[in-house]
């Protein structure tokens, strides 16, 4: 079985995340593991034939075995909301994949990385981070309802700061804006180590643009736009 | 028309090539820019449009139609992937 075949994939287990979010595990047979940051392609079909296909960045470790998939519920999207509310286990739907050889992290590069995810682009770096990335994150989220994995990244002791760009927590005393240079800077001053970026389109390229300006080489940053 | 970048196609790559190509390095035929094809721009529609991030030239166009596939690489000067000598 090769990556680019498309496999049946049945839903084992479905995880609510947040209110809008949720992790589903996927039993795929043959499935033969993947690489922490990787995506798979998916590929719905309605009774009538018309298909739709999609991207989901694969949250597990590559050492937790049958993949699983965060999706968060896109607005008026076509299949996101399928996924995030309607979806059952034991359902199934096509994969193939996984894919990606870039904006991936293996456990051979032992130093200290930065991670940088807004909203959904926290997916690919959990699972950089459930692999044993020496990371340091900087999250981007519209309110305390659209952080994933808050709980988990606290239990895990990670480096994580947090910015909340609508509405803030009761009490929130951190940052509540978009990131900027200027946050950046006070996040993490020195420059060099690897940084992986991750999220909207519109907010990869503000940040990759920020840390290039702040001296950042280019070549040590990793981007990946969900649109 | 928002784009995405070069790790959405890899499966639609993958599928061409013989492995992933989100890590090969592309040149630029319009301006000699040279970078990951996870780097560069893609616009989705009829087909897939992978664009220079540097000067917007076109890179390569896929498309599937009438049970064939098209693939249009002139943009590319040069690929270079890593594989067994």
């Amino acid at each position: 079985m090769r990556p680019t075949d498309w496999r049946k994939a049945t839903v084992e287990r479905i995880r609510p995340e947040t209110p809008r979010a949720a992790t589903l595990t996927l039993n795929v047979p043959g499935w033969s593991g993947h690489r922490a940051g990787q995506h798979v392609d998916v590929r719905l079909t309605a009774d009538d034939g018309y298909q739709a296909q999609r991207r989901y960045s694969i949250a597990s470790a590559p050492a937790d075995g049958a993949p699983q998939i965060t999706v968060v519920e896109v607005d008026g999207g076509e299949v996101s909301p399928w996924m995030v509310s309607v979806a059952r286990e034991e359902d199934t739907f096509e994969v193939r994949g996984p894919f990606g050889g870039w904006f991936v992290w293996d456990p051979a590069h032992t130093e200290p990385v930065l991670m940088i995810g807004g909203g959904s682009g926290l997916v690919p770096l959990m699972s950089m981070v459930r692999a044993g990335a020496p990371a340091r994150l900087l999250v981007s989220a519209r309110d305390r309802d659209d952080v994933l994995y808050l709980d988990e990244l606290e239990k895990r002791g990670v480096d994580l700061a947090l910015t909340y760009t609508r509405r803030m927590p009761l009490g929130w005393t951190g940052w509540n804006r978009r990131v900027d240079r200027e946050m950046l800077w006070k996040w993490q001053p020195r420059v060099g180590p690897r940084v992986y970026v991750c999220g909207p389109t519109a907010f990869v390229e503000s940040v990759a643009d920020d840390l290039v300006f702040l001296g950042h080489d280019p070549a040590n940053i990793r981007t990946e736009r969900f649109g | 028309m928002t784009h995405l970048d070069g790790n959405a196609v890899a499966g639609d790559l993958a599928a061409i090539f013989t492995g992933d190509l989100s890590a090969a390095v592309a040149t630029c035929a319009g301006c000699g820019a040279t970078g990951p094809v996870a780097n560069v721009m893609v616009y989705e529609g009829m087909g897939e449009v992978l664009r220079c991030p540097d000067c917007d030239e076109v890179l390569l166009r896929l498309m599937r139609a009438h049970g064939e596939t098209r693939l249009d690489m002139r943009g590319i000067k040069l690929l270079r992937w890593g594989s067994a000598s």
